[in-house]
């Protein structure tokens, strides 16, 4: 393989894995903007959208089978039975602790992420499932590089997911009035809005949005296990904070930007695949040291 | 005589075990601008918090237009168009102007209404029109203040209560301000003003209350309380 070769296979690569960081570090990113809340549980949900997503394919597969058609069945209704249970998680746990001290809820997302786990855990005996699906394994060739249509499919619903998402923050009126509680909620229950059901919704669209990668990343790896949200919630927080937590494309562009370099940092020389976390935490350190409000975030502007 | 429109019954606030308002009762009436005075920390502000719904009165009452809304929430309170212009303006900054102003007609389902109130806003406050897509957080004080009174009329308010909207404004903005004030009455808006600077808000108002560490401890019509040389003296700085 030449060098362009193993570069065009890492971008490849690099924009798969990015465009999931991206869709989880959305959820956490919406959460932390609205009620400063680093939701240690997201990437709990993450898993849970995979595992539901593999319970409603298991019965789909029967009528309409595991292809194309019954994967895009499989993730809509994941994205609205996990973004409920992302609602229920905020009503149950969350907003009672909605005026304590910020570390109680901080504590509370953490007891909720083993919560959800350990559940998950004890239905499966902690065994690896296979998240089997029929999308066979066509795809285009570019040069030496082989990528599929199922990857190219993956990449190009996340994307679209991220563009409706963004055509809906600034587009429709309920968009409008996320972004207003995320800067004054009293200012908005003066307009009417009612400020809670504005936070359910921010709870669904996040949730739903991690459910949508929980069942791509199936799609793609072929197995799901209860503890596959761990890591990529500590990356999505990563993305997240690199875009500059509570920035919507920033969540985007730091998803993205954080699975380019990890797929090109193991092609550095003597850096291999068992460092990628190394490198994608480091990145993580120097950017709070260097530029804490990320690439997107905004220092406040205040003005008399 | 007009009806009432606005009862505020033996009302009490709590802060934690700071007593906010002791008890005030005072009436507003269909159609006028009334002016609740007084110092720093007088209660002003909580006044007009606890009868929006965005703090809850421990005892007493408010009736707005026949209904008892002490225990209504904020956002519902909105919808029978008594609306608050929050003190420090609280506009969204990091949103545009039109952002601002149609988030102001969140509860309004019609789209060409929402357009025809803007144009309202639009040809009472021309500059607004001119910064339309301008991000809000790089207006003057005296266009903040502008973008909060027009964001208050998209719901079509029937009672305005309005805080301190001369607040750190150069006196011609002050005179500006109050000129709409009076147009917005003259529309047919009652308003309850909030005010530090009494000699202003007594020229326009028809009525007066002064506060003084939550109670009310001077009412009357406002020529009354401008020509009171006590009054005068305690609350008009001079």
């Amino acid at each position: 393989m030449s060098i362009q070769d193993i570069l065009l296979q890492q971008l490849a690569n690099g924009l798969i894995l990015g465009s999931f960081y991206a869709l989880v570090a959305l959820g956490y990113t919406m959460v932390y903007g609205i009620i400063k809340l680093l939701n240690f549980a997201h990437g709990d949900l993450y898993m849970l959208g995979s595992f539901v997503g593999f319970i409603i394919l298991s019965f789909l597969s029967d009528y309409i089978g595991s292809g194309w058609a019954g994967i895009l069945c499989t993730m809509v209704l994941s994205m609205i039975v996990v973004g409920f249970l992302g609602v229920l998680i905020q009503r149950i746990a969350y907003v009672p602790m909605l005026s304590a001290p910020r570390l109680s809820i901080l504590i509370t997302a953490l007891a909720v992420s083993m919560v959800l786990y350990n559940t998950v855990m004890a239905f499966t005996d902690g065994q690896y499932l296979a998240f089997k699906t029929d999308l066979g394994f066509e795809g285009v060739e570019l040069g030496n590089v082989f990528v599929t249509y199922t990857q190219l499919t993956l990449v190009g619903a996340s994307i679209s997911l991220m563009v409706v998402l963004q055509l809906f923050v600034h587009k429709t009126l309920y968009g409008k009035a996320m972004r207003a509680i995320a800067i004054d909620q009293d200012a908005c229950r003066l307009m009417g809005i009612n400020v809670n059901k504005i936070i359910a919704l921010t709870f669904f669209i996040g949730t739903s949005l991690a459910a949508a990668a929980g069942i791509m990343a199936g799609t793609y790896y072929g197995s799901i296990h209860f503890f596959m949200g761990f890591v990529i919630g500590l990356k999505a927080f990563t993305a997240a904070v690199i875009g500059g937590i509570g920035s919507i494309p920033g969540a985007m562009l730091g998803g993205l930007l954080l699975g380019l370099l990890e797929s090109f940092g193991t092609q550095i020389p003597f850096i291999g695949t068992e460092w990628k976390d190394v490198f994608s935490f480091g990145i993580l350190i120097l950017l709070l040291v260097f530029k804490p409000t990320g690439i997107l975030g905004k220092t406040e502007i205040e003005r008399m | 005589m007009s009806n009432t429109i606005l009862e505020i019954d033996n009302l009490e606030t709590h802060y934690g075990k700071i007593h906010a308002l002791r008890g005030i009762s005072f009436t507003v009436r269909e159609g006028q601008i009334v002016a609740l005075l007084g110092a720093n920390g007088a209660g002003k502000s909580t006044t007009l918090r606890a009868i929006s719904g965005l703090i809850r009165s421990t005892s007493g009452a408010i009736r707005y237009m026949g209904d008892d809304i002490t225990r209504t929430p904020a956002h519902d309170i909105v919808k029978k168009g008594l609306i608050h212009v929050p003190e420090g303006r609280k506009i969204f900054k990091g949103m545009t102007i039109t952002e601002n102003l149609e988030l102001g007609s969140f509860t309004l389902e019609d789209d060409a209404e929402r357009k025809r109130r803007m144009d309202h806003v639009f040809e009472i406050f021309p500059i607004l029109y001119e910064r339309r897509t301008r991000d809000s957080a790089f207006l003057s004080g005296g266009e903040q203040q502008m973008l909060a009174m027009g964001r208050s009329m998209m719901t079509n308010p029937k009672l305005l209560l309005l805080d301190e909207p001369s607040m750190g404004l150069a006196p011609f903005l002050v005179q500006q301000i109050m000129k709409i004030v009076l147009r917005l009455n003259k529309e047919g808006v009652t308003i309850l003003l909030v005010e530090q600077n009494a000699k202003v808000a007594l020229k326009l108002a028809d009525h007066g209350y002064v506060l003084e560490t939550g109670e009310i401890v001077i009412r009357g019509d406002a020529k009354t309380l401008q020509q009171d040389e006590s009054i005068v003296k305690a609350y008009l700085g001079e």
